[in-house]
């Protein structure tokens, strides 16, 4: 049987500062070696100060992953000398010495299948590495600080997985659920990131690691099954080692340097005091958590009567979802929803169209109450959906504005379909024999009104002239 | 103009307006440049000294607010840093670095009008107990100058003692306040830990560790330590002061109160005579003041030295691997070089006795022998610990001699390490524990130092020091020679 494990790294990009220093969570903007100070460059002297807000934001995601969650937490220093680690060593936690870190033993599930979570832990990113022009003339190997001491949580599961699908999968209930929480936005680059370790039945465990995306992660460990059958099915022994992910090749390739037993001298970080996490404290973020995924499905799926695949599209985004909420007026929700997953999720498909939107909830409940009410009509309201989102104003004023309101005036109407009536005078005659015929002299009447005549007026009126 | 002045007496002599503060730090600087070429308390002397005492001069003539400190000189011990200027912890690996802030207490002592004069001597990276593993050299002590000062704040301790300031901050992690304190005749005090912000401290053993005064009187430590205390934003691990003031009644007296004799200490293997009659004499002195005075042992005293070395070694591997000369550093040609001879490259400009405890902290922690050593010398620190709030459910204070021997000569005691190592064993249980502990100049016999130590419980500094200015009431010690 195939098992499959994965340790994800995701970046609390949510939070204002590092996880020991005032420096920004956030440091993709800055120039190099500018987003730091003496704490996350380990200047002599320096201390690190715990930002709380990380130790709650990490709770929050052990709690949303049904972990185990401890009362007190301390942290530890793992010792090994990398280039991208100033202080030459990692501030992280150990579940071991009877401490834990900051949540083990939990699941979720994915596609009915249950996975287990070993672990949660809380812990800072060592900086970038960056080789610049690494060819035969300039080996630079530069070093980037800015990302030094950013808030990281790791997730490390259970080789639960058997299918690369399993892992993608996974993953993107993962990242909705961090996007939910508030805690991260997995679509920064680099904010969330995977290694992974894969092996069949019969063979030693291979881990995978420098997976860059999400995407590569599920081709990496498809290879990585395939090569271990053809291993298998040649009889050769399928060895433990580490193997890196390239990219380019779109293989993954021995990392051929033998990886000793790792020696990392854990022991406390005594700087950082324990940092009690009480019952009341877990209370109060239990209370501010969002409704998980799961339960705001079932509950639109229940109370609204919204299909089961349109409520799953739409909890599974908090954006949409939030937008959903403030628009729902419990009359109108499933419209609502539809509107939303069919209109406006196509018009706001990116994120910069989402943050330049003047949307607002109400607006999509006027207009849902616009087209029941014959007010507008479908067509209609997707041009005002598109000027709602440029310029925010209210739905009357652009209905107004763009003369999109329905043409319900019955002597326009009338005169309309006079003009209509004499130029099909074919139809007119095979309309007395087929009524079909009658919407499509409703769609010609349409046509010149520019989609704004009132379809059930023009309707009755039609009838009436042809005496059916 | 007496330079050997105590604090508190400078600051009233300059409020009576005796001498400036300019006329102080020059005879001050004066004083350095005569004695110091032989003593070798200070790696750097400040160049601005002058500049701030006039500073200070203008405010006391022009009636303006004037900080506690009214100009008085303080030496600091070359591992607290001060923005823009070197911080060289007695090493040749920070040799160049320019610290880039300010420590905590620098800046308290700056905010209440102190003149750092200087930064002073120091074993590499506060490991070592003579400033003989100095990078730079070691000090002398001012009493005889063929005979070490102790250490690590060895520099501290001369510059005090040879009146070459009127205070100095020292830090200590097994003992190096107080065993130089001890060795130079000067008060030293090492407080709870948490009690006094780290913040711009270089760290060694940061579980244990704590900044204090070393002073020529008790009532200096006080008021020095009224100054350097209290909770710090910069500092996770600090706790409050309560805003004691630990002058107040410091006269009050320690009739009633109960001091244990720690028996381990005073029946050890290496304790001298001298010593231990200075000690015995100093218990018959405490019962004279109406206290009563009790033998008290602690089974855990003898594990403490080995728990130390395995402790502050594990967190000195991993507080020092930082210095790798990527960041800042020295000048040297990196080509031909990959990232771990680099590195080997770098560290080999630590002194012998760093690299001792480097070795040392790379093999205690590591996975196969951790549970042999160094989960073991946690262990002897949880039972220590459980230990000492036992003994303080019944005492007041603890007490011994600080250190069991007297100031000895240069390269007498370095050659055996583990011999070395065992001059601690009187120092140490206050780290270990996280107690107040101080050191009070007791005799001069044979012409060097003898002192003694008390220790309190947690928080305690304010009974420690009234217990301290008892005991130092009774001492009459002579002039220093220097
Ligand atoms: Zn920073």
């Amino acid at each position: 049987m195939t098992k499959i494990g994965l340790e994800i790294h995701c970046q609390l990009t949510k939070l204002e500062s590092k996880l020991f220093c005032p420096c920004k969570a956030d440091y993709r903007e800055f120039e190099p070696n500018t987003n730091i100070c003496p704490v996350c460059m380990g200047i002599p002297g320096s201390l690190p100060l715990l930002n709380k807000k990380a130790v709650e934001k990490a709770t929050l995601i052990a709690m949303a992953l049904d972990c185990k969650t401890p009362n007190k937490i301390a942290f530890f220093r793992k010792n090994y000398f990398y280039p991208d680690l100033p202080k030459n060593f990692q501030i992280t936690q150990l579940n071991a010495y009877g401490n834990t870190s900051i949540g083990w033993e939990g699941k979720i599930s994915v596609e009915d299948k249950e996975i287990k979570i070993r672990r949660i832990q809380l812990e800072e990113d060592p900086g970038r590495l960056i080789y610049e022009g690494a060819t035969e003339k300039t080996k630079l190997t530069l070093v980037d600080y800015n990302r030094a001491g950013t808030p990281l949580v790791e997730i490390v599961t259970e080789p639960d997985f058997e299918t690369p699908h399993q892992v993608r999968e996974f993953l993107n209930i993962l990242s909705d659920l961090l996007e939910n929480l508030n805690v991260s936005d997995p679509g920064l680059e680099g904010a969330m990131r995977a290694d992974a370790n894969v092996s069949i039945e019969g063979g030693s465990k291979v881990e995978i690691k420098n997976i860059g995306s999400f995407h590569d992660l599920e081709k990496a460990v498809h290879f990585e099954i395939t090569r271990q059958q053809s291993l298998a099915e040649r009889k050769i022994e399928i060895i433990q080692e580490t193997r890196h992910w390239d990219d380019g090749r779109k293989i993954t390739v021995s990392a051929r340097t033998k990886e000793e037993e790792a020696e990392y001298r854990y022991h406390l970080e005594a700087d950082i005091p324990w940092v009690r996490i009480n019952d009341n404290t877990k209370n109060q973020l239990r209370a501010q958590m969002p409704e998980s995924i799961s339960s705001k499905k079932e509950r639109y799926v229940s109370k609204y009567g919204i299909t089961s695949q349109v409520a799953g599209i739409l909890s599974s985004d908090r954006y949409f979802s939030e937008l959903f909420e403030k628009a729902n007026n419990e009359t109108n929700a499933k419209d609502i929803a539809n509107m939303i997953t069919t209109d406006i999720m196509g018009l706001l498909d990116t994120r910069e169209k989402r943050e330049m939107s003047k949307l607002e909830g109400d607006h999509i409940s006027d207009l849902v109450e616009y087209i029941k009410s014959n007010k507008i009509t479908r067509a209609s309201a997707k041009l005002a959906l598109d000027e709602v989102i440029k310029n925010g104003k209210q739905l009357s004023e652009i209905i107004e504005d763009l003369d999109l309101g329905h043409v319900s005036d019955e002597a326009t109407l009338s005169d309309i379909i006079t003009e209509v009536l004499d130029e099909e005078v074919k139809a007119v005659e095979d309309a007395k024999q087929n009524p079909d015929i009658v919407n499509f002299l409703v769609g010609k009447v349409m046509q010149k009104t520019h989609g704004k005549a009132d379809p059930e007026l023009t309707l009755t009126l039609l009838k009436k002239n042809l005496g059916l | 103009m007496d330079l050997g002045i105590s604090a508190l007496n400078y600051v009233s002599s300059i409020k009576n307006g005796e001498f400036t503060v300019e006329e102080f730090t020059s005879k001050s600087l004066e004083r350095i440049s005569q004695v110091d070429e032989k003593l070798h308390a200070f790696l750097r002397v400040n160049d601005l000294a002058i500049k701030n005492a006039r500073e200070i001069d203008t405010k006391i003539k022009s009636n303006q607010n004037v900080g506690k400190c009214y100009g008085m000189p303080i030496s600091v011990k070359d591992n607290m840093c001060i923005e823009g200027s070197k911080t060289t912890c007695a090493s040749k690996v920070l040799e160049n670095f320019i610290a880039p802030y300010t420590s905590t207490v620098i800046s308290k002592l700056n905010s209440e009008d102190a003149i750092i004069i200087g930064k002073t001597n120091m074993d590499e990276f506060a490991m070592g107990l003579s400033t003989e593993y100095s990078a730079y050299g070691p000090s002398r002590n001012p009493w005889n100058i063929d005979y070490v000062p102790g250490g690590s704040s060895g520099g501290s301790g001369v510059s005090v003692s040879a009146n070459e300031c009127i205070a100095s901050l020292g830090s200590d992690t097994g003992g190096s306040i107080r065993n130089p304190a001890s060795f130079c005749s000067v008060v030293g005090l090492k407080p709870t830990y948490g009690l006094v912000s780290r913040y711009g401290l270089v760290s060694y053993a940061n579980s244990i560790e704590q900044i204090g005064p070393m002073t020529k009187t008790v009532e200096d430590s006080a008021f020095l330590l009224n100054i350097i205390s209290g909770i710090d934003s910069n500092d996770n691990t600090t706790v409050d002061n309560k805003n004691q003031d630990y002058l107040n009644n410091i006269d009050a007296g320690i009739s009633g109160k109960k001091i244990g004799i720690v028996t381990e200490m005073t029946n050890s293997e290496g304790l001298s005579t001298d010593v231990l009659n200075a000690t015995n004499d100093a218990v018959k002195t405490f019962e004279k003041l109406g206290a009563n005075c009790e033998q008290v042992s602690l089974q855990m005293i003898p594990y403490t030295v080995a728990a130390y070395y395995t402790i502050t070694s594990t967190e000195a591997g991993s507080n020092l691997a930082r210095y790798d000369n990527i960041r800042y550093g020295y000048e040297f040609d990196s080509s031909g070089f990959e990232f771990n001879s680099y590195i080997s490259q770098a560290r080999s400009k630590l002194g012998p006795e760093v690299i001792r405890r480097m070795i040392l902290g790379g093999f205690v922690p590591s996975a196969g022998h951790a549970g042999k050593y160094f989960l073991k010398a946690l262990k002897v620190k949880s039972k220590l610990i459980a230990e000492i709030n036992h003994v303080f459910e019944k005492f007041d204070f603890l007490i011994s001699p600080t250190v069991p021997i007297q100031p000895f000569k240069f390269g007498e005691k370095i050659q055996d390490p583990v011999s070395f190592m065992m001059i601690d064993f009187n120092t140490v249980t206050a780290n270990l524990t996280g107690i107040p502990a101080i050191s009070v100049p007791y005799k001069i016999t044979n012409g060097l130092p003898i002192g003694i130590q008390i220790m309190a419980n947690r928080l305690e500094e304010h009974s420690l020091l009234q217990t301290a200015y008892a005991l130092e009431k009774t001492v009459d010690l002579p002039e220093v020679p220097v």
